[in-house]
């Protein structure tokens, strides 16, 4: 049957999906002026968490702090729908101290979707997309109901909708994430745009009743102290920690159960074609590949605080529900559980990123985008970071302006798209520390002073926030420089003090910075020796005690960046022909014509192009600026 | 890479005559300064551009040789940026030794057209030359390929790889220590980390041992025989050149000048050199002597001290061996004929009696082993080339500030950065990425995730 077609209304920005990559673009690109829509297939599952019920992380952490300068929602969002927080690697060095938050899933959805309802220039409609065709200026957009929007540019952020199945044993169907439909048909029409689409995999846990899990054994997690919020903007006074989390652990009997029932999982028995992501393992796969590991540990936490539905973290699967029940019991504190959904794998279409550019705009087709679990990445903060990233440029676009293009040197955000669209990426991506070459410097307790400009050039920084961030940063740099030049006497009480930290005692005047930088001691364990010392809040002491304290590596990172940003600052021209250009090894002139590079820089970056490449490359840039 | 500082021996390669290295790039002048020091004291950095200064090259200390050195001043030389061109005398010993030295101060090796690249993309060259830089560059990239290739299933670089795999374990060890943290204590190993550093230190150590001590092999040692007058520096000389090289006689101060003579002794060429007997003196001949005999001492890889077994040390002995602690030092207590001594130097030292060819088997095995010979056996492996060097040098430079950054109590991200900064230098060997690798690593060896 052919859906009749009916002309809807224009926008300037359309954007596809309404998860994590979704909320930031549509929210992104309505904020700064432009007409926005954004479709979902179901307007309750807005921000859904289908899978942890958390946010942040090591190296997550970081990426929702840069969506915050950049003036992103994800942050401000975690913060006001907090169960527990804590900041994790404490006494790991600042480079790695993430923060990561439980969420309520379905207080955080509610408040997204009544953000984005409340949001000016944005529309948000439930409506299947089912075709996207290319037309003069931008692109029709047609839903499964026959409604036509004409969009200038469009962002795909699909998430596992697209093409989703759902693997539980030897049970099968198409289905969204958490028991939504699949959007079935917007693969063909994307396929006619010249788009070619492949298929990952991803899986989650079973849920059980809170009620059935014997806590009283368990070792408890809970909440930190101090509590740091994501968000620039929140008083920490606000957040308070209402749940717990527990640990426990698998042991031989959960092992059996599964190496029994291994034929029945459809991953070994090749029902699933998709590449899983290698970090998030089922537990089948743990199990099967760390077989000289006695036990695995999983973490049970809480869902929200309307809800008694906890998630079991390290324990996802897509073995048959009967199976699931018997190794679920075999765990301390399960032996009675009560599941309330079961563990299960989905497998969806996505692209190579390869084919996009650094602004996540398609290389092949003009004014579109994709953002977050599409293009090949894993992870609700790694899905926002590209959301908003595509929607600051989708907009930009529709302005006329130049995209935004973040740097690997100035934030993980900028890490993972280089990552992406210059190497492409074989397995759902997720963003890990190790990513970056330069974590000293992009900490999380930077990410304001290394972003929140673009934030602000983009119109997504208000005036109260600027201020504030400027308040900040002078705070900081008066105290920097007051205790470099700073000297303290030497005392009976800052030897002993010195002596009890395992560190040389000063025998003449000492400078507060140097002390400061000695390993053992901290900024705090010199508040008795400096009378003098400002009242700082605790985020301006920690950046102070890092910068000073971690200077000569911060320093070194520093001067590599200086290096790398001559070569970023290199343009190379889109309707550049490697076959033309003699010098250059065959195997450089295929990845070049593959991933077209915007710079040097990026083009440095690729496999299989060498220095001497790169040597050619620059001879030929300079031979046309001449020419 | 336009910001890096490059150097490399500009004349060709070969004996003889004189040689140039040339330093082109943003810190040229100031890495000068480091291996340069001018007679008339003063700083290339404070004298003008097209003028030129007479002086010696120092590094570690050691005087490697005269030089000139001649200063450029952007954009007024062939490359458009700071240029010093440091002449020396040719050879590749010595202007290898040289270039050594500029890249441990600073440098890096230049790439196959690299100076005139340079030139080209600032401006010094026009269009049609261009081409030819291309050609070159691209010819040069070939050969490194090649050259990797053709090493890729060599010693060198099965070690490299060794090494490289120990280094991403660490690395990867540091990385899953922090990016999974709730992962259980017991399954991160980082407290097996100082181990592994320092592993990987030893390995990185000895390939640079002996890659020099591989060029030892090619080149020649230098060695001085010393110590004071009449201990029989001279007929020790004789014995082991086996001829009458050096007049030999019972009057003190005979050597007048420095004698010197190649000498193979196993697999290492030696290049021998008698000395005047270092004491006080009011010849004046003898006293131009002595002055030598301490700069061929100053000069030398090795130092044979020859002491006498018949009569305790003197004060001359005592300051000769006292300036010889920081050498690599051989000594020999000789006329074992005439009496016996128990002398204690704290050194490898060998009792013999060059007059009756007594003993002469263990002092070269002495030194072989000292030249780090015996170390060095069919199997050693071998970089090929200073910039193979220069990449472990710097590889290993990281290392170790990576374990002084674990023992002085920073936190393990600094360590991690240390780390990483050590694999990519190795990888510049190899061409490879290394946070993909890390990344790979922790995916294979540690059971993480959600």
């Amino acid at each position: 049957m052919t859906v009749k077609r009916y002309k809807a209304a224009e926008y300037d920005v359309a954007v596809i999906g309404a998860g994590h990559a979704g909320i930031e673009a549509a929210l992104a690109a309505a904020r700064m002026g432009t007409k926005t829509v954004c479709f979902t297939i179901n307007l309750d599952w807005v921000g859904n968490m289908p899978c942890n019920p958390s946010i942040g992380g090591t190296a997550k952490g970081h990426l929702v702090r840069e969506i915050d300068a950049l003036g992103g929602e994800m942050a401000i969002a975690a913060d006001k729908n907090t169960l527990q927080t804590r900041m994790l690697n404490l006494g790991k060095g600042p480079a790695v101290h993430s923060l990561r938050a439980q969420i309520d899933r379905r207080a955080y959805s509610g408040y997204m979707k009544h953000v984005m309802e409340l949001e000016e220039n944005l529309e948000v409609r439930q409506a299947e997309v089912t075709e996207i065709e290319k037309c003069e200026n931008g692109f029709k957009v047609i839903t499964a109901f026959g409604a036509s929007h004409f969009c200038k540019t469009v962002i795909l952020a699909t998430g596992t909708f697209l093409k989703g199945r759902i693997y539980v044993g030897e049970v099968n169907f198409e289905s969204g994430p958490d028991g939504t439909l699949a959007a079935t048909k917007l693969s063909s029409s994307l396929q006619k745009l010249g788009i070619t689409l492949r298929r990952f995999k991803t899986g989650t846990p079973a849920r059980v009743l809170r009620s059935s899990v014997d806590t009283s054994e368990l070792e408890l997690q809970p909440g930190d102290e101090k509590i740091t919020p994501f968000s620039y903007s929140t008083d920490p006074k606000t957040i308070k920690n209402t749940h717990d989390c527990y640990i426990s652990y698998t042991n031989d009997r959960t092992k059996e159960v599964i190496l029994r029932n291994l034929s029945r999982s459809p991953l070994y028995a090749g029902d699933i074609e998709g590449v899983g992501p290698r970090y998030c393992p089922s537990i089948e796969d743990k199990i099967v590949r760390f077989a000289d590991k006695p036990r695995h540990q999983l973490f049970i936490e809480p869902c929200g605080e309307n809800t008694e539905e906890m998630y079991l973290q390290g324990m996802s699967s897509s073995l048959p529900e009967d199976v699931q029940i018997e190794f679920y019991k075999t765990i301390k504190g399960l032996e009675n559980v009560k599941i309330t959904r079961s563990a299960y794998a989905i497998e969806y279409d996505c692209i190579d990123p390869i084919c996009l550019k650094p602004s996540l705009e398609f290389k092949c087709c003009e004014g579109l985008y994709g953002a977050g679990q599409f293009n090949g990445s894993s992870g609700y903060e790694e899905a926002a970071a590209q959301g908003l990233v595509a929607g600051v440029n989708a907009a930009r676009k529709v302005k006329g302006i130049e995209p935004m293009i973040l740097s690997r040197s100035g934030s993980y955000i900028g890490t993972l798209i280089d990552d992406l669209v210059t190497k492409g990426c074989m397995d759902p991506y997720r963003m890990m520390t190790s990513r970056s070459e330069y974590r000293l410097v992009l900490r999380q307790d930077n990410a304001d002073e290394r972003l929140m400009h673009l934030g602000r050039e983009n119109g997504l920084i208000s005036d109260e926030k600027w201020q504030a961030f400027l308040d900040r940063t002078a705070k900081k740099n008066a105290e920097i420089e007051r205790l470099e030049s700073r000297f303290i006497p030497p005392s009976e009480e800052l030897c002993e003090m010195l002596i009890s930290k395992g560190t040389a005692p000063a025998t003449t005047g000492v400078r507060l910075a140097d002390l400061v930088r000695r390993p053992q001691l901290s900024y705090k364990d010199l508040a008795p020796f400096d009378p003098e010392r400002p009242d700082l809040s605790d985020d301006v002491q920690e950046k102070v005690e890092v910068e000073i304290k971690y200077k000569g590596y911060i320093d070194r990172q520093l001067a590599t960046i200086a290096e790398t940003k001559r070569l970023e600052g290199k343009k190379l021209p889109a309707d550049i022909n490697y076959d033309e250009i003699g010098g250059l090894r065959l195997e450089a002139v295929e990845k070049l014509k593959k991933v077209l590079p915007e710079s040097i820089g990026q083009a440095s970056r690729i496999s299989g192009v060498s220095p001497a490449d790169i040597s050619v490359l620059l001879i030929w840039l300079e031979k046309n600026k001449n020419a | 890479m336009a910001g890096k500082t490059v150097a490399a021996i500009s004349t060709p390669m070969g004996v003889g005559g004189i040689g140039t290295i040339r330093i082109s790039g943003e810190k040229a002048i100031e890495i000068a300064d480091k291996v340069f020091c001018s007679a008339s004291g003063e700083k290339l950095e404070n004298i003008k551009g097209y003028t030129a200064r007479y002086g010696r090259i120092v590094w570690n200390e050691k005087t490697i040789d005269d030089a000139v050195a001649l200063v450029f001043r952007a954009p007024h030389s062939y490359t458009g940026e700071n240029v010093v061109e440091i002449t020396a005398h040719g050879g590749n010993f010595v202007l290898k030794r040289i270039l050594r030295a500029v890249l441990e101060a600073g440098a890096i090796p230049a790439e196959a057209g690299e100076f005139t690249k340079r030139a080209f993309l600032n401006g010094k060259m026009d269009l049609a030359e261009a081409e030819a830089v291309m050609d070159i560059i691209s010819a040069g990239g070939d050969r490194a390929l090649k050259a990797a290739r053709s090493t890729a299933d060599g010693a060198v670089s099965r070690e490299i790889a060794s090494i490289k795999a120990d280094l991403v374990f660490a690395a990867a060890t540091v990385t899953a220590f922090t990016d999974f943290p709730d992962e259980e204590p017991t399954f991160s190993g980082i407290d097996k980390l100082p181990e592994m550093l320092s592993s990987s230190k030893e390995k990185l150590e000895k390939l640079i041992r002996n890659y020099d001590s591989g060029k030892v092999f090619k080149e020649g040692v230098r060695a001085a025989i010393i110590g004071s007058t009449n201990v029989g520096k001279s007929t020790l000389m004789n014995l082991l050149s086996r001829a009458d090289r050096s007049i030999v006689t019972s009057i003190a101060g005979t050597t007048r000048d420095v004698i010197e003579e190649t000498v193979q002794i196993g697999d290492v060429k030696l290049l021998l050199s008698d000395t005047a007997g270092m004491r006080e003196t009011g010849d004046e001949v003898e006293k131009i002597g002595v002055e030598r005999s301490k700069k061929a001492m100053e000069n030398a890889d090795l130092i044979i001290f020859v002491a006498d077994a018949s009569r305790p040390f003197t004060n001359d002995e005592k300051e000769i061996f006292d300036s010889i602690k920081d050498k690599t030092a051989i000594a020999v207590i000789n006329k074992t004929d005439i009496a016996d001594s128990d002398l204690e130097l704290g050194i490898k030292t060998v009792k013999m009696s060059a007059k009756q060819g007594v003993g002469l088997e263990n002092l070269e095995t002495a030194i072989l082993e000292t030249v780090g010979a015996m170390e060095l056996s069919a199997d050693a492996v071998l970089l090929s080339n200073e910039r193979q060097r220069n990449c472990v040098f710097e590889a290993l430079r990281e290392v170790t500030s990576a374990i002084d950054t674990l023992s002085s109590g920073y936190t393990v991200d600094a360590v991690g950065t240390c780390i990483d900064s050590a694999l990519t230098h190795l990888m510049e060997l190899t061409g490879e990425s290394v946070t993909s690798e890390v990344a790979d690593e922790i995916f294979r060896k540690f059971c993480v995730g959600k």
